[in-house]
This record gives structure tokens, C-alpha cells and sequence, in this order.
């Protein structure tokens, strides 16, 4: 079942003539993991992006068609290009989490990092927060290392880990989706692996979508592989398949190293 | 032929940061030797009228805080208007407009200030002063905010927004906290700036020789008073001025190396 519904949609920036998005239709399925892939500017970050509406912080964008959205609570389907409100957005923000390339600790306690989306929810009791703060981190695999500490800051952790606190703090609230940007390619390969270990082990509760410059990572965790070229979807299906049987020739060439 | 004229020009960046440095060593030695000369504690009990300086340092302390507490809020308040809320031409001309500001001379605020408050208000006071010190401070505070702001990342703004904090909260628990020592630095080192200023207090707080605390009149100001000591005839006065210098320039280089200190420590973290 798909959570996520990208349908004949197609993404302007502000002031740029042509479209950086060509009609793209895909589905985001439930508790899998979808991998974007393509050479630099195939606008896979662009659609990313375009999925918690987080380009709407730079005004004056161009979106068309539709991106649908499951509530898992209604079972209501939402078109989410349409939000316009405050706390609409603040609400599809909350159920589609977005981890970025570099880690991005707020300047505060490892506590309230992870508190962070929780208290925006209105939660407020100590001990809740609390509780939900140590099943995130546990959730996150950084429980152990972090559990004496909860107070010191979050910039005092390696990189590494402060990727796994920005997962944290992303699953904290809850989300339905999260959405990968490039999550490993400012970190060493140890805690690559472990940020990979952590994506397979998250599908168990949420769908996830990753953006990725590494091939052998797309095929290695995802379920299901977009390859993207020049802001049109070429090939969706299953990862294998993209892997081993791809049906288009760009595809081919792309996986193979030929081009990209 | 290139070693040589590297060498030449090495010689050339040497000689003319000695030269720089020897004045710049004149300065506060002489500062030093005359000032410590005529520098005793007394100073810091009597006032101007028994020949210390008690009145002057604590009225020029005033003046700069009434300025800091009316320019710093304004200026960060501008700063992170122009950098987080403005887009395009309205925040750059006011971004134009302050640097314009912050090199305008500072006499000109103070006649500025002479004409729109001193004039209608029927004499000089503390008031004025600190007011002409806040016009001053204002465009550097805004200049600091704003660029320590810039080097906020946006994906810092960007991870904020995506847990679902509208845009003024981000600003509010992540931005600002992010630069918080930027700022803190940048401001310390603008009441550094001010804490010294002559010119805008010439004709607008003037200076007086009496302690005071009532800012509706003309107010002590120890910047002005070195300025009338030295004017005068007799050695006391001129001793008076120089211990005056003495004390001001100490001040001044404590809060910058405070300044200085913070960012350093900031960089060791």
C-alpha cells in the first residue's frame, strides 16, 4: 500500500523558466524503503524537498499536480500541494520527517534536541517527555552512548552520532514518513553502517523515502529504486530489478557507471 | 628576480607594520607614563569639583548602558529583520542605509541630536547624550546581528521548520541561540566603541562637575571633561586629563579583550 501518492507533478523554483520536475508519478510504500537515484541536478533532492513542502521556506515556487498523503489516523487521503495554513503545514510536517546531509544538532541539550518536536505537539508533563525522549534515542541506537549525558550538548557529539540524534529527534514526534536527504555522505563508513543498520531497522514503523549518490546504499537497503534523469523519472520498480534487470537503457548505464 | 621581489615585498609588509606598531606603542606608552604619572586612588573617590574623577567615570558608565539599552534591542531587532524576514530591495536599502550610518561622523550625530532634542528641550542633558551614543551604537549592532546570522547554516532554519516550528520560532530557540556568542562579542565590542566617544556628547550631555544621577540635566561625562581639562592653563588640569586617558583607555581595552576572550573561547569548544 502506498502512503505517499506523487502524481503528474512537476516543480518550478522561483524565477527559473523550465520546469526542475517533469510529471512525475510514483508511490511511496508503506513501511519500505523507496531510494531516489540519478546523476547531480536529476531534481531527486528537489523532489524530496517537494514531499514535507520544506522549498515553501523560499517563496515564490511553482508546484502542479498532486502529492497525496495518507493520514493513518482518518484514513483520509490529503493532497498536500494544497496546504496553506500554519498549522496544517506545522501538522504534514510533524507526519513527514526530513533528515539532511550534514547533521544539524540545535544548539541546545541532547535532551531538548530530541524534546524538540514533541514540545511544539503541546506535550508538556516531565515525565512523558521523558519517556519519549529515551524510547526516540533507543529507537535510534544511541540510547547507550547518550543515557549520562542527556543534559550535556549536542554539539559535543561526533558526527556520527548527531545523525543518529537528528533521527531521533525526527522520530520522536511520530512521523509517518521520513524523508532521507544524502543522510550518510558527510560521514566516515562506521557510522555509515550504522546509520544504514538504523534506516532497515525504522521501516518497521515508518514509510521512508532516500536520496543517494551511493549506489551500492540504494541497493543495499531500499525495497524499491526511482532512477531520475534531467527532472523525469526513468525507471520506478522493484530495487533488484533496477539492479539487475533494469528495462531502460539509461537506467542500465547509469547503475553500470557509464554515465552519472 | 621573483625571489627577490618576493623578498622585497616581504621587507616592505614588515617595515610598514613596524612603523604601525611604533605608533601605535608610542601612544600607549606615553598614555602610560603620563598617565600613571598623575594617576591616585583619590581619583576614584572625589569628584571632578575636588579634583577627581569619581563623577565623570561613573556618569560616561551611564551614559553608554542608557545608550546600550536603547540601541542594542532596536539594532537586533533590525539585524534579524533584515536578515531572517527581509527579502530583496526594502532589507538591502536598509542594510545600505545602516552602513552609510555607521560611517557617519560622529560630530554629525551629535549636531543632529543638538538640533531635534537638545534645541526643543532647552538644554543639554543626559538624555541627549545617551541618545546620540544609541544613534551611534545602532548601525554596528545591526551589522553584527546581521552578518552572525548569515553564518548560521540554513539547513540549521531548514531542520527547525521540518520538525514542524513555525518560522519565528526557529528564529527564536535555534537561530539566535546558534549566534549567540557572534552577537554577544559584537555587541560588547559596540559599547567598547561608544564607551569612548567625544563628539556626540559635546553639545549634547555636555559634562558637569558634580556627581549626578539626573539625566534631564547636563550629565558627567568623562570624555568630554578630558576634552575641557586639556583646554586649560594650569598642570593640575592637564595631569587631570591625562590620568583621565589613562583610566578611559583601560577601560576601553578591558571590554575588548572580554570581547576578544569570549570568541576565542568559543572557537576552542
Amino acid at each position: 500500500m502506498a502512503i505517499m501518492n506523487i502524481k503528474n507533478f512537476s516543480f518550478t523554483y522561483a524565477k527559473a523558466e523550465a520546469p526542475s520536475l517533469k510529471n512525475i508519478t510514483l508511490p511511496i510504500k508503506q513501511n519500505k524503503i523507496t531510494a531516489l537515484i540519478g546523476p547531480s541536478g536529476c531534481g531527486k533532492s528537489t523532489l524530496l524537498r517537494s514531499m514535507n513542502r520544506i522549498h515553501d521556506l523560499y517563496p515564490g515556487n511553482k508546484y502542479d499536480g498532486k502529492i497525496e498523503l495518507l493520514d493513518l489516523e482518518t484514513k483520509k487521503v490529503n493532497n498536500i500541494l494544497k496546504i496553506k495554513k500554519e498549522n496544517e503545514f506545522i501538522k504534514l510536517r510533524q507526519q513527514v520527517g526530513m533528515i539532511f546531509q550534514k547533521p544539524t544538532p540545535f544548539p541546545m541539550s541532547i535532551f531538548d534536541n530530541v524534546a524538540y518536536g514533541l514540545r511544539i505537539q503541546g506535550i508538556k508533563n516531565k515525565t512523558e517527555l521523558s519517556d519519549k525522549v529515551e524510547e526516540a534515542l533507543k529507537g535510534s541506537a544511541l540510547w547507550k552512548e547518550v543515557k549520562d549525558r542527556l543534559n550535556g550538548s549536542a554539539m559535543g557529539l561526533s558526527g556520527g552520532q548527531q545523525q543518529r540524534l537528528c533521527i531521533a529527534r525526527a522520530v520522536a514526534v511520530k512521523p509517518e514518513v521520513l524523508l532521507f536527504d544524502e543522510p550518510t555522505s558527510a560521514l566516515d563508513p562506521i557510522s555509515t553502517a550504522a546509520i544504514e543498520e538504523l534506516i532497515v531497522e525504522l521501516k518497521k514503523d515508518v514509510s521512508i523515502a532516500i536520496v543517494t549518490h551511493n549506489m551500492q546504499q540504494a541497493s543495499r537497503i531500499s525495497d524499491y529504486t526511482a532512477f531520475m534523469y534531467l527532472g523525469d523519472l526513468v525507471e520506478y520498480d522493484k530495487t533488484e530489478n533496477i539492479f539487475l534487470n533494469p528495462k531502460e537503457k539509461q537506467t542500465e548505464d547509469y547503475i553500470t557507471g557509464r554515465f552519472g | 628576480m621573483r625571489l627577490l621581489i618576493n623578498k622585497l615585498v616581504l621587507g616592505l609588509s614588515v617595515v610598514s607594520a613596524l612603523i604601525g606598531l611604533a605608533f601605535l606603542g608610542w601612544i600607549l606608552v606615553t598614555l602610560f607614563v603620563k598617565g600613571l604619572g598623575s594617576f591616585h586612588f583619590g581619583l576614584f573617590v572625589n569628584d571632578l569639583i575636588d579634583g577627581g574623577l569619581r563623577n565623570l567615570i561613573v556618569g560616561q558608565i551611564i551614559l553608554a548602558l542608557l545608550a546600550s539599552i536603547i540601541g542594542i534591542p532596536l539594532g537586533m531587532i533590525a539585524g534579524i529583520y533584515i536578515r531572517e524576514y527581509g527579502n530583496g530591495r526594502y532589507a538591502q536599502l536598509i542594510r545600505d542605509l545602516s552602513d552609510i550610518m555607521m560611517s557617519a561622523p560622529s560630530i554629525v550625530i551629535g549636531a543632529f541630536v543638538f538640533a531635534v532634542i537638545v534645541k526643543p528641550t532647552g538644554g543639554t542633558s543626559g538624555f541627549a547624550g545617551a541618545i546620540a551614543l544609541a544613534i551611534m551604537m545602532i548601525p554596528i549592532v545591526i551589522n553584527t546581528t546581521d552578518s552572525m546570522l548569515s553564518l548560521v547554516p540554513k539547513e540549521l532554519r531548514e531542520a527547525g521548520i521540518a520538525l514542524g516550528a513555525s518560522k519565528y520560532k526557529v528564529i527564536i530557540d535555534i537561530v539566535i541561540k546558534a549566534a549567540k556568542v557572534g552577537i554577544m562579542t559584537g555587541v560588547l565590542l559596540a559599547f567598547a566603541r561608544i564607551v569612548g566617544e567625544t563628539a556626540p556628547l559635546l553639545f549634547t550631555s555636555e559634562t558637569s562637575n558634580y556627581f549626578s544621577l539626573d539625566l534631564t540635566q547636563s550629565f558627567p561625562s568623562l570624555t568630554v571633561s578630558i576634552y575641557d581639562l586639556a583646554n586649560e592653563p594650569e598642570k593640575s588640569s592637564r595631569d587631570l586629563a591625562w590620568a583621565a586617558s589613562f583610566i578611559l583607555t583601560v577601560i576601553v581595552l578591558v571590554i575588548n579583550l572580554t570581547g576578544r576572550f569570549i570568541t576565542r573561547n568559543k572557537n576552542h569548544k
